[in-house]
């Protein structure tokens, strides 16, 4: 049969022939060629916050390149934090660039487009930073019919799931004595929705260890008012709060709720409270939030490109960026590690379905923990193309000069992750 | 006893986008200018009133006197060398130039301050809240309110009450008649911009005091403050205020039925009182 890739190869070859029977001088390309690596990530724009270790990430992976045996070249695109402007970098990485594997960062309005179109022009991606839900799920032709799922042959990536954002978020509140009563913030988006929802959601997780759920239902982002909600987790008698709101309407709920006298014992947000500069935004109301935390300084992990620790590249990157260390950093170090390890395990790096056999053998111990694809965590249906890597529950902590330091309470989900602390009631 | 809280706390939302909209309309009322890049010049005056908070060390609050002077002196310049050369009979070209205007305000806060999200931090003074006994409110969202009720207040006296009000009102009316009597429209229409952007900058200190802002949040509360000013009738700077009242208590009701309600409930209010009295509320001029 004759797919597009051997077409290709034996027009190539075809080219090649007559090339050198007609006698035309044509340069040799194919003698000292490069490997060429596209890399897609919101560096403008509302996501770019996620993006702020790229150049940093990439100029390492670059000094390192040579000392492994790789001949690379890095093309950087910016999906400017837009799905479509994300497709269209895609393609121009994939048609004009000519580039033998993609990488993908931060968030599925970046991953979900570049992967699918790559997949369709069977180039290999290795993907991150998106909860592999909204990832696997968001791709498929129809998100609403499991039993039509089907896994992807060119497409790999690596983050942790809804389910253990979850089981983080709760086991915190099993460890603290609380009337069970929970407040829930879900916008309506795509995160909000997946949250809410009865099937795969947090609802039916909590139903089934005793919490009582007060949701009154989802809100637009940008609200301006939060006091419907406000008075319901009143009256409720809430003494948890959770939700995954945009950092500005997790500030406007926060400061009106503190306006209000609603006063919960533990706040667990996920999304707004990621970055340091969210939570120091806030001032003293900061104190003792708790979020997810998918990679940090502390996490007993080090790297495979050049075997410096998870503290180690947090340290570099202060000092390079001058700010503090953001969760993105290790992931997209990762990236990195991935693809050097997958790039040094195949022959011929530019055969796509070689490489793509070789990301999906993968079994490396990266700064952010073990990438390793087919393992019995993720269902079935997604085990091809999932790793996960482990999540903890933090604790942000206002320092006297009024900076956070996110301090690890929760390990139950990856045990080998060390405590900084224990968890701390806000009333 | 919840639907007293509910209106009381949608009154006090009112305030916000009243003052969201009186530059707007301000503008609007005097020039017909539909100023489109309103929201990122409020953005761009947060990240003033930041700067000015970050490097001199001062409260938010005194860092708007300094921040207001100069964003006069912004809106002066940006209507002397640029809105006044597109007015004309034509209304496309000055919505064009304001979109225009929109983006590179976005990305120019974008290369300058990052994507961050920022915050201006006024204190404690930002969970505090008074106990009237029936309903809760915060300290903050009641100053927004007084502030927009204080800045229709003088606007309204500068319009009605001083010579420039008197020239603002003749150019409004009539542009030619009004150039017959020795008023120059172009300075005029400098003066009303450079007055607009210093209430976008009071109207920032409460947006960026009440939650976070980044470069690209300016439009989205554009629509709000559009709707605001035609709910209350063009030129009317009270019917502004009652404008924002009004989207903001109609939210505040939909948010207390069910939270997906909140947004749609205001537009539909707008929609109500479209359909009721198609110039608005209090409409001033008859054009």
């Amino acid at each position: 049969m004759i797919t597009r890739r051997t077409l290709l190869k034996s027009g190539a070859a075809f080219t090649a022939a007559a090339a050198t029977s007609s006698g035309l001088a044509l340069p040799a390309l194919a003698q000292t060629k490069k490997l060429k690596i596209g890399y897609v990530s919101p560096q403008t724009g509302p996501l770019s916050a996620f993006s702020a270790a790229d150049s940093f990430m990439v100029e390492k992976f670059l000094a390192s390149a040579p000392g492994l045996g790789l001949d690379v070249e890095v093309i950087v695109k910016d999906s400017q934090s837009n799905p479509n402007r994300a497709a269209e970098v895609a393609k121009e990485l994939i048609s004009r660039d000519g580039v033998n594997l993609i990488l993908v960062a931060s968030t599925p309005e970046t991953t979900n487009p570049v992967c699918s179109i790559a997949e369709q022009e069977e180039i290999p991606v290795i993907s991150t930073v998106a909860p592999w839900q909204p990832w696997f799920i968001g791709q498929q032709g129809n998100p609403a019919d499991p039993a039509s799922w089907q896994a992807f042959d060119y497409v790999y990536h690596f983050f942790w799931g809804l389910e253990d954002n979850i089981a983080t978020f709760m086991n915190m509140w099993n460890s603290v004595d609380t009337n069970k009563k929970v407040a829930a913030l879900w916008p309506n988006d795509g995160d909000g929705n997946a949250w809410a929802s009865p099937e795969v959601g947090m609802p039916p997780a909590l139903a089934a260890q005793g919490y009582e759920l007060t949701d009154p239902g989802r809100y637009q982002n940008l609200t301006d008012d939060f006091s419907a909600q406000i008075n319901a987790f009143k009256q409720a008698g809430c003494e948890i709060m959770t939700g995954i709101p945009i950092p500005p309407d997790f500030t406007t709920f926060w400061t009106q709720a503190k306006q209000q006298g609603f006063n919960p014992k533990l706040v667990s947000v996920a999304k707004a409270l990621l970055f340091p500069e969210s939570v120091a935004a806030l001032g003293e109301l900061g104190h003792n939030l708790t979020a997810e935390v998918w990679w940090s300084p502390n996490h007993p992990f080090k790297s495979s490109l050049t075997g410096e620790s998870a503290a180690d590249l947090a340290k570099a990157f202060e000092a390079a960026a001058k700010r503090q260390w953001t969760m993105p950093v290790g992931f997209v170090h990762a990236l990195f590690e991935v693809a050097a390890d997958a790039i040094s395990r195949v022959d011929d790096p530019t055969d796509g379905d070689a490489l793509a056999a070789a990301i999906g053998s993968t079994n490396l111990d990266t700064v952010v923990g073990k990438v390793q694809w087919g393992r019995d965590n993720v269902p079935e249906f997604a085990r091809k193309n999932i790793s996960k890597t482990p999540l903890v529950g933090g604790q942000w902590r206002r320092k006297e000069d009024d900076t956070f330091d996110l301090v690890i309470v929760e390990n139950a989900g990856a045990p080998e992750i060390p405590l900084g602390g224990t968890l701390e009631t806000l009333s | 006893m919840m639907l007293i809280d509910t209106l009381a706390q949608g009154l006090l939302l009112g305030g916000l986008y009243a003052l969201f909209a009186a530059g707007l309309s301000l503008v609007f009322g005097i020039m017909r200018l539909v100023n489109l890049a309103h929201g990122d010049l409020i953005i761009l005056g947060a990240y003033l009133i930041l700067t000015l908070a970050t490097v001199t060390g001062l409260h938010p609050f005194v860092a708007v006197v300094l921040a207001a002077p100069l964003m006069f002196g912004l809106g002066w310049l940006l209507q002397t060398h640029l809105l006044n050369r597109v007015l004309g009979e034509d209304i496309l070209p000055p919505l064009l130039v304001t979109f225009g205007l929109s983006v590179v305000i976005q990305n120019g806060l974008l290369s300058a301050f990052t994507a961050d999200s920022r915050k201006l931090t006024a204190g404690p003074i930002e969970a505090a809240s008074v106990d009237l006994g029936i309903v809760t409110l915060g300290v903050m969202p009641v100053l927004t309110f007084a502030s927009a009720v204080a800045v229709v207040f003088a606007l309204n006296r500068l319009f009605y009450r001083t010579a420039l009000g008197r020239a603002f009102r003749a150019t409004s009316d009539d542009q030619t008649t009004a150039q017959l009597m020795g008023i120059e429209p172009k300075r005029i229409f400098a003066m009303a911009t450079g007055i607009a952007l210093v209430v976008a900058t009071i109207a920032a200190l409460f947006l960026g005091t009440r939650a976070n802002f980044d470069p690209s949040i300016g439009p989205a509360r554009l629509l709000y403050a559009f709707e605001a000013v035609i709910i209350g009738g063009l030129g009317s700077l009270w019917g502004t205020l009652a404008g924002g009242i009004v989207i903001g208590m109609a939210q505040a009701v939909g948010a207390s039925i069910n939270p997906e309600w909140q947004i749609l409930s205001g537009h539909i209010a707008f929609v109500i009182v479209l359909l009721l009295k198609p110039r608005g509320l209090f409409p001033r001029a008859n054009d």
